[in-house]
């Protein structure tokens, strides 16, 4: 082989190789790009998305701050008023009984709650009282026995309101008999009868007397 | 002229394959990217959907005030009626 052809040769062949390289940068360049942008994309919907998240939880904190300070407060007061009222040691008592095991977290304004033994509820309160209770709630709570069932059944609440009504109502009949219509547009119409507003042809004390 | 004929054999056989492989792997590290950037992008728009009741709590904080109001009332009525106890 000529000197000046294997020159060529070899320069040629680095052209080739240079190009090949090239190539490649490019085409795994490009696709490198596409796909970033496909990523700022997503981010840019990401962002957006994160941003109405921000601004829609932004006042949730102080809401949900002002409502736990309004239950607190109801909390406080429903204590205070039910250990004035009961007493302490009743009122432990008819919280574990409507909440099995809260005694033991006793009250948050009385710290002295929690050591007093909750006595059980269906000594202390009547029989009426506890018959509320258990109404109030769905928990088998102040049963005289304790494992006894609740009184209201809770799926099912207006079926047992519905015994308080007459029979014919706890029945459910499709249809009931509709109250008649009056007036000019009803559909049965009466035929009007003269004597009705007239002057009395007789009155009944002056029959009673010519009998007499 | 062979140090030249070496050059290019070692352009061939070893600078393009490792061209090549490593720019497949930012190929493949971006492809991998895409779908995990979407997947957040769609649980950014669910979550933010979900908080659209979030203004409802301002509902709820006025009915709370109120209901704790008429508890409020109904407490110092029920403190006047019962006695105290013992």
């Amino acid at each position: 082989m000529a000197p000046a052809l294997a020159f060529a040769a070899a320069g040629a062949v680095t052209i080739v190789a240079v190009g090949l390289i090239v190539v490649a940068l490019v085409f795994y360049l490009v696709s490198v790009i596409t796909q970033l942008r496909k990523i700022t994309t997503g981010l840019d919907e990401t962002i957006a998305s994160v941003g109405e998240i921000v601004q829609k939880s932004a006042p949730v904190n102080d809401v949900v701050t002002t409502i736990n300070q309004q239950l607190d407060a109801g909390v406080d007061l429903l204590e205070g008023l039910l250990v004035k009222k009961a007493g302490m040691r009743d009122a432990v008592g008819l919280v574990d009984g409507m909440y099995a095991g809260a005694a033991a977290a006793g009250f948050r304004n009385f710290p002295e709650s929690p050591t007093i033994k909750a006595p059980r509820i269906g000594e202390v309160y009547t029989r009426g009282t506890l018959t509320l209770a258990r109404l109030g709630r769905e928990a088998p709570i102040a049963a005289g026995n304790p494992a006894g069932p609740a009184l209201r059944d809770v799926e099912r609440g207006s079926l047992a309101a519905r015994l308080l009504y007459p029979e014919i109502r706890q029945t459910m009949p499709k249809s009931l008999a509709r109250s008649p219509v009056i007036g000019t547009d009803a559909p049965v119409q009466y035929e009007k009868r003269d004597d009705i507003g007239a002057p009395r042809k007789q009155l009944p004390g002056r029959a009673m007397s010519d009998q007499s | 002229m062979i140090l030249w004929w070496i050059g290019d054999l070692v352009l061939l056989a070893v600078v393009l394959p490792v061209v090549v492989y490593l720019l497949r792997g930012v190929l493949d590290a971006a492809k991998m990217i895409v779908p995990s950037v979407q997947e957040i992008a769609r649980a950014a728009a669910a979550g933010s959907k979900d908080l659209d009741a979030a203004a409802l709590l301002l509902t709820t904080q006025d009915q709370v005030t109120k209901t704790v109001a008429g508890v409020a009332n109904y407490g110092g009525s029920l403190d006047v009626i019962l006695d105290d106890a013992r």
